[in-house]
This record gives C-alpha cells, sequence and structure tokens, in this order.
C-alpha cells in the first residue's frame, strides 16, 4: 500500500490520543480469543433475559429483540492482551433499551453478564448505560461471526474487551459486585483501558 | 432493500478538495476498483508513514453512487491525527489508502417513505441519501431535518436549504426562526407517512433526536440509529 505524501515526519500526534497505554492497532486481524468452546446457537432457540433487581424482569426472542430500535456503534475496541482494533462497525440494539423495559430497582449498582457459554463477567451498571453498551449481531455490515460470539454478544466498547460477553444470554441486576469468570482469575472488576485496570490491584 | 456492498482495502487518489469553513473539508476521490456503496454508508481513510506506522478514521460517504468520485466531508477536530492531516498536508494527486463501502445498517436507497435528522456533521451520510432520492426521482420519499449551531458550522448548508430541508439552528437565527432545536410540531408534518426514521450524530444528539421522534409518534422499531464518538476519553 503506498505510503502517505508527508505523513509520519514528525510527531505522532494522534497516537497517544488514540491508542490507550500499552496497546497496539491490530489493524483489521480481529483476533479469536475465548476461553471455552464456541457453542453453535441457533437463533430461533436463543432468549435474552433481564433479571435481578429490576421492576419488570423481561425475556427476549431474537425475534423480539430485533423489533426494538437499533443502535450502531462506530469506533475503537481494546482488548486486555494488547490489541486494539479502530473503527470498528457494531450493529444490534443498546443496552439503555433493554434496561428501560426492564426498570432497574435503585439498589441495582453491578451486572453479572451471562453467555450460554456459562461464561460470565461482572461491571458496575453505570458502564451499561448512557449509550455506551450494545448486544450486537452484527460487524462491518455483516452477521456477527460465531467466533466473535455470533449471534449476538454484548459490546461494552470503553472496556477491555472481555466484558463484552460473547453468546450473551442475561444481564443479571445486583447490589454488590460479584466475580466474573475472568476476574475470579485475577482480572480487573472494571477494566479501563485508558487507566490500564488489567489486573486486580491495578488502580 | 438491497443487499449492502462492502468493499476491501483499496487506494482513492485525491482529484478535488475544498474547505467550505475553518473546520471543514471536502474531499472528492477517484477510488481504484470501486464497490458502489449505498447512501448511509461510510469509508475509513488510512494514513501510512513510511515506517509502516498507520492512522486511520471512518467518515461518511456524502456522495451519491452514481456519482464517479467518492466524497468525504471531513470535520477538523482539534489535535485530530488524520483530519489535522488532511486539512493542513494533502493536496490534489496525493493517494490514501481506502477501505468501503461499510455499514449495512444505516442504509437508504429509496425503497421506502424515510425521514432522516442529523446533527453537525451527522448530516453528511443524509446529503448522499438526498443526493440519491433526487436522482432517483425519489425526493418525495425523503424528509431531511439538519440541526447545527450556526449555519457556518452546518456542512452542505445551501444544498440542504435550497433541497428544502427542515434546517434547525439552536445557536443563531435563520429568517424568522429563533435559534432553538427542532420542536415536536416542526417535526410532526415531516413523519406523516414514513416508515423509517434515520438519525445521525453524537451520542447526546441521537438520544435526543430518538425521544423527539417518539414524542411525535414515530415507532420506536422504525428508527435507525448512527451515533459517532470515540471510545476513550479524548473525543
Amino acid at each position: 500500500m503506498p505510503v502517505t505524501r508527508g505523513f509520519g515526519g514528525g510527531l505522532r500526534r494522534g497516537r497517544p490520543d488514540r491508542l490507550p497505554p500499552g496497546q497496539y492497532d491490530t489493524g483489521k486481524d480481529w483476533p479469536v480469543l475465548t476461553a471455552e468452546a464456541q457453542p453453535d446457537l441457533d437463533p430461533e432457540q436463543w432468549t435474552m433475559t433481564v433479571d435481578g433487581l429490576v421492576d419488570s424482569p423481561r425475556t427476549w426472542s431474537w425475534r423480539a429483540l430485533h423489533a426494538l430500535p437499533g443502535s450502531s456503534y462506530v469506533g475503537d475496541i481494546h482488548c486486555v492482551t494488547t490489541w486494539s482494533m479502530l473503527d470498528t462497525t457494531f450493529a444490534g440494539v443498546s443496552v439503555d433499551t433493554l434496561l428501560e423495559l426492564a426498570g432497574p430497582r435503585p439498589e441495582a449498582a453491578y451486572v453479572l453478564a451471562h453467555s450460554t457459554t456459562g461464561y460470565t463477567t461482572n461491571l458496575p451498571l453505570a458502564d451499561l448505560t448512557g449509550g455506551r453498551a450494545w448486544l450486537a449481531w452484527e460487524y462491518d455490515g455483516r452477521p456477527l461471526a460465531p467466533e466473535h460470539g455470533g449471534p449476538v454478544r454484548l459490546l461494552v466498547p470503553h472496556l477491555y474487551f472481555w466484558k463484552s460477553a460473547k453468546w450473551i444470554t442475561r444481564l443479571e441486576l445486583m447490589a454488590h459486585d460479584r466475580p466474573g469468570f475472568w476476574e475470579q482469575n485475577g482480572y480487573h472488576d472494571r477494566g479501563d483501558p485508558w487507566m490500564e485496570q488489567r489486573y486486580q490491584g491495578d488502580p | 432493500m438491497s443487499v449492502a456492498p462492502v468493499g476491501p482495502w483499496t487506494t482513492g487518489r485525491l482529484v478535488e478538495l475544498e474547505r467550505p469553513s475553518d473546520r471543514l473539508l471536502r474531499l472528492r476521490l477517484e477510488v481504484a476498483d470501486r464497490v458502489d456503496h449505498l447512501p448511509g454508508q461510510h469509508y475509513v481513510l488510512r494514513l501510512r508513514a513510511e515506517d509502516g506506522y498507520t492512522a486511520q478514521r471512518s467518515y461518511s460517504v456524502a456522495s451519491d453512487p452514481a456519482d464517479p468520485l467518492l466524497e468525504l466531508m471531513v470535520e477538523c477536530l482539534p489535535g485530530g491525527e488524520v483530519s489535522g492531516f488532511l486539512h493542513d498536508v494533502a493536496e490534489a494527486g496525493d493517494v490514501f489508502e481506502l477501505r468501503g463501502p461499510i455499514g449495512g445498517w444505516f442504509v437508504w436507497d429509496g425503497d421506502v417513505d424515510a425521514v432522516c435528522i442529523g446533527g453537525g456533521t451527522g448530516v453528511v451520510p443524509l446529503v448522499s441519501m438526498l443526493r440519491h432520492a433526487r436522482r432517483i426521482g425519489a425526493a418525495d420519499r425523503l424528509r431531511v431535518v439538519a440541526v447545527a449551531r450556526t449555519l457556518a458550522e452546518l456542512p452542505y448548508a445551501a444544498e440542504l436549504l435550497e433541497a428544502g430541508a427542515l434546517v434547525a439552528l439552536t445557536r443563531e437565527n435563520l429568517g424568522d426562526r429563533v435559534a432553538h432545536p427542532p420542536y415536536p410540531d416542526e417535526l410532526a408534518p415531516l413523519v406523516e407517512d414514513v416508515t423509517r426514521a434515520y438519525v445521525c450524530g453524537s451520542v447526546g444528539f441521537a438520544s435526543f433526536a430518538t425521544r423527539l421522534l417518539g414524542e411525535v409518534g414515530v415507532r420506536s422499531e422504525s428508527i435507525r440509529v448512527e451515533q459517532f464518538g470515540a471510545s476513550g476519553v479524548s473525543a
């Protein structure tokens, strides 16, 4: 590919702005990292549940979820294994939409995200609200591939990507934090890439 | 609705560039082996240094698919690595790496009656839809609402006004319209009989516009949102 005339001779101004500390740009090569075998999910059999500390626990079928207002994300994702992928495009539904329908109780402060595989990850409820989290079934205009969590995964792009649970099936709202799969294995409870919260004990 | 095309990495030669304002840069590129886009899709533009270092950003397409050139409108962000380079250094004849078209959700090809609301540079994909609508004789199927702080900050302001878009400025008056975000009363006649709504802008703008559409009776499942903004601390 051609070198851009006049680019790169001086200060790499954008690099610290765009890439969190310790991350590199993987280009469009999306590494596959999973802790368990990739499930073969039939969307017609799959359901999504929001329960725990909510006023009305809800379960959606694949079809019902697609009938909700759609929402997309264009931006970067960051994996704790130090790759970042820039300018990704995901489409699905905003987690705000699901929470609005379920109605979190005032005491709800944390969420445990459950995958069909039994994988779990914990997040502060605040990180799933405000237009910052999605259930995504489309990547770059195509159905999300099973190895990347298809048919549908959680997407929380402002946190390290292990928080974006693949094959998501349930969000459980809780009053107290409860460590998920990687968190029990030494990874950070929040995972903000800009603060390099990779492991338990990081600030 | 046609299936949205996805294009691989290719190159584009800058044929024309224009600076409509201090912060806006209009690029027109000749794309090698171009895959025609659907209105609403975007491209990634990548800069490459001699040592292989790269920087890339996504930009919405403003041109009609039938335009022989690909038109992008780039907002120059303070300290923006790619937009700053394009603004300061790029000139006609330069060649860039491009990937596109990308995005299959936020597209309109004239198949349904639609209303679209864009905030700031969020109007760019709507301009592509508008140009497409006029070319295929479907202008009556697309109603456009453009929101900006001032007319000078609104990309394609003259073209939008000329096409009959509702232009709502929030910081300055426009004719006899006093500065204000769009009112439900202004939007209501535009959403009659539409079966789809498009919203494009920042996260904050998207939630405002989605709420407004709900207030005037647009069913939430017919709304398609494209929001932009960096994922990290620096926008």
